[in-house]
């Protein structure tokens, strides 16, 4: 018969999941692997609240197996590491973001691209090697392999940074894939929350044109004064939208829910490029005459391969960047996840886990 | 008040045109424009019908302006050339395709990409620089400014080469846009048709291993032992396609009808890339999951400039490769039109405009 999640391995851990598809977090007592050869075991700090963890805690996905404890946004200090550790050691203040294991023997794994690998171990609701559940950051502590665990820049913000190690990278990779990078070039980033608000930072930081496309007016000031959007476009606008057709050498897209490509791809130029990274539940209705008459195209990305998430990490710290949070206590998640349903939240919520993780 | 297309310019001019949206084509007596100083002239040998004929003469995009002559893959031999013109001359066997006409002075014109010119004019039915509508190739000859005419070499035969101006270019050009023309690759052609036995011919003669993905099985046989394709999925056979999921690193897609993308984002290996050259009239369903978990992409294309499509006549010519054609007299185009609807072709109509088009005058 299965070990129950308290005794199935020999650290005692504490955390918070969510047991059932009401989506509602309670305290919840399970336990983590021995610090093996190669493994890190990290004290965890902070844990930002990713609006997967949302989908996945009510199942929305279809594949959560409860109880599920989320978070993969994980900032912390390295507590124990095993003989063979090489890149770590104890007191290192290190992250783990989306992905703990792969394969690490196929193409994907060869070519820095463990995210695509076909094994991909997912930092929580997956299946180890051992055949245990993973559990996510919204814990104490957390034990993983070397080779997943990011080095976390000093000069970042451990609370603001922790977000970088979703969302980050989320829209850091198709960037750099896609070859949004060029000075000059002018790119939109539709949906301005966690991941959108990241990509108009990044984007500066690149040395792009920046419009934000949202559907709410009242984001504007913030956009273009705090986080230095260049422009921004109201979607629900269709005078404002009609002027701006053929103006955009690429498009983020980070709305997770349902809606229209074809304005989107309006505003592409030739050879103009729409990257949608949201996970909507159902398939978008995607238009193909316009695709075919200005050679555009729709591409999707999921987070990036480790190397690159640490060249993020180093990127970020080198221009200031850093996420805009509000800190919260583990006690109000569920506060939080109901806020974050109403995307009331400028533009991560981060658990200050230290500090309010108590037993 | 706007002459009427026999006196509107100087050189008579016949073909058959639709006049409305039944899309019957009937002997019509036009006119072309003298041979100006950038013109070259050429009698019409052979047009290649185009299923965007179809749709234009039933009018099936909207656009349509009848009368109507129809024909964008057309070769013959030059007759005039202006003074202007440094390319070509009489006697040389030449073609035209989709355009006659762009701006020269946009970004995509300088990039050598007049097809996505804002001011691209088609061959047909566009109003061309002087205000008059353009008549296409299924008629007794053509003026074409000199920038829209392509060389045909000699060793291709002209009635099977003129659908590569059309079909060919519209394959030719995103294989090469989208990385899929490196030995090694594994390429899928969805649809057997005009576009897609092109598509398998050039992607075989860059060196790629083709899978042609079709509804139909009884078209295995002509895939693998005729066009030389290296397998055959049939698509709503669910077992062939899961056995080939993960397997390609690009498909190129010419099926205009509705259908399902799902099975092709699957075909993919993780970075494939799914090309588009049919253009379904509605939208299509994109699944995100599949395109964001293997961080594939969905792209289209549209023809190509013609620098582009100079070279690809010269590849063609260089591998041996035409259309497979089924040459007709010009007074069984509107049964080729019926056959065409329903697919009836292996793989591409062309009319035998030299011998058989003749004006009852």
């Amino acid at each position: 018969m299965a070990k129950s999640p308290e005794e199935e391995h020999p650290q005692k851990a504490f955390g918070w999941a969510a047991k059932d598809s009401s989506g509602l977090l309670s305290p919840f007592h399970f336990s983590r692997r021995e610090t093996g050869d190669g493994d890190v075991t990290i004290k965890i700090l902070y844990c930002g609240i990713c609006h997967s963890d949302l989908h996945n805690v009510k199942n929305e996905w279809g594949f959560t197996m409860y109880p599920v404890v989320p978070g993969h946004e994980i900032v912390g200090t390295v507590t124990k590491t095993g003989k063979n550790v090489k890149k770590f050691k104890v007191g290192d203040r290190v992250g783990v973001g989306v992905l703990v294991d792969s394969c690490k023997r196929c193409e994907s794994c060869q070519q820095d691209l463990e995210n695509y690998c076909p094994q991909m171990v997912l930092t929580y609701n997956s299946y180890s090697q051992d055949g245990t559940k993973t559990y996510g950051g919204y814990s104490d502590i957390v034990v993983v392999d070397e080779h997943y665990v990011l080095r976390f820049p000093e000069n970042l913000p451990p609370d603001a940074g922790a977000p970088l190690l979703c969302a980050g990278i989320t829209v850091y990779s198709p960037m750099k894939y896609y070859g949004m990078t060029e000075p000059g070039k002018h790119l939109g980033v539709a949906g301005l929350g966690g991941l959108g608000h990241v990509a108009v930072k990044i984007g500066k930081a690149f040395g792009l044109k920046v419009t934000v496309i949202s559907t709410s007016p009242k984001k504007e000031d913030e956009a273009i004064n705090r986080l230095g959007a260049d422009s921004f476009l109201v979607s629900s606008d269709p005078a404002k939208m009609k002027a701006a057709i053929n103006t955009l050498d690429y498009i983020i897209d980070t709305v997770s829910a349902v809606h229209p490509l074809a304005p989107l791809i309006s505003l592409l130029k030739l050879n103009g490029k729409l990257i949608t990274l949201g996970l909507p539940e159902k398939p978008l209705e995607l238009p193909i005459f316009p695709l075919v008459l200005g050679r555009k195209l729709v591409g999707g990305s999921d987070v990036g391969g480790i190397k690159e998430t640490q060249e993020m990490l180093d990127f970020c710290a080198e221009h200031g960047i850093a996420s805009d949070i509000e800190l919260i206590k583990m006690g109000d998640i569920n506060m939080a996840m109901e806020r974050l349903a109403k995307s009331d939240v400028k533009y991560r919520f981060v658990i200050d886990v230290a500090n309010s993780l108590s037993q | 008040m706007a002459k009427s297309p026999e006196i509107e310019h100087p050189s008579k001019a016949f073909g058959w045109a639709a006049r409305d949206t039944s899309g019957l084509l009937s002997p019509f007596n036009f006119s072309r424009r003298a041979t100006g100083e950038k013109d070259v002239t050429f009698k019409v040998l052979f047009c290649g019908i185009c299923h965007s004929d179809l749709h234009m003469v039933k009018n099936e995009w909207g656009s349509s302006i009848y009368p109507l002559i129809p024909g964008h893959e057309i070769v013959g031999v030059v007759t005039e050339v202006g003074s202007k013109v440094q390319k070509f001359k009489v006697g040389d066997k030449v073609g035209v395709g989709c355009m006659v006409g762009a701006c020269h002075s946009c970004d995509n014109c300088d990039n050598n990409l007049e097809n996505y010119c804002p001011k691209m004019i088609l061959t047909y039915g566009a109003k061309y620089y002087d205000g008059t509508i353009s008549y296409g190739g299924y008629s007794d000859t053509m003026v074409s400014d000199e920038h829209f005419v392509v060389r045909i070499p000699d060793n291709l035969p002209l009635d099977a080469s003129a659908p590569l101006l059309c079909a060919g270019i519209t394959v030719y050009s995103p294989l090469r846009f989208y990385g899929l023309d490196r030995p090694g690759m594994h390429v899928g052609v969805v649809g057997l048709g005009g576009l897609g036995h092109v598509a398998v011919k050039f992607a075989k003669a860059m060196g790629v291993k083709v899978t042609v993905i079709s509804t139909s099985p009884n078209k295995k046989k002509e895939a693998l032992e005729h066009l030389g394709a290296d397998s055959f999925l049939v698509s709503k056979d669910q077992d062939q396609m899961q056995a080939a999921q993960g397997t390609m690193d690009g498909i190129i897609d010419t099926v205009s009808a509705q259908h399902p993308l799902l099975p092709l984002i699957g075909l993919l290996k993780t970075q494939g890339k799914l090309v588009m050259v049919g253009a379904p009239e509605k939208p299509l369903e994109l699944p995100v999951f599949p395109l964001l978990m293997g961080r594939k992409l969905l792209g289209g294309s549209c023809i190509g400039g013609m620098k582009e499509t100079q070279e690809m006549i010269d590849f063609a010519a260089k591998h041996n490769i035409t259309a497979d054609i089924e040459i007709i007299p010009i007074d069984y185009v509107n049964t080729a039109m019926e056959r065409l609807l329903k697919a009836d072709v292996r793989y591409r109509f062309v009319i035998d405009i030299g011998n058989t088009l003749k004006s009852s005058n």
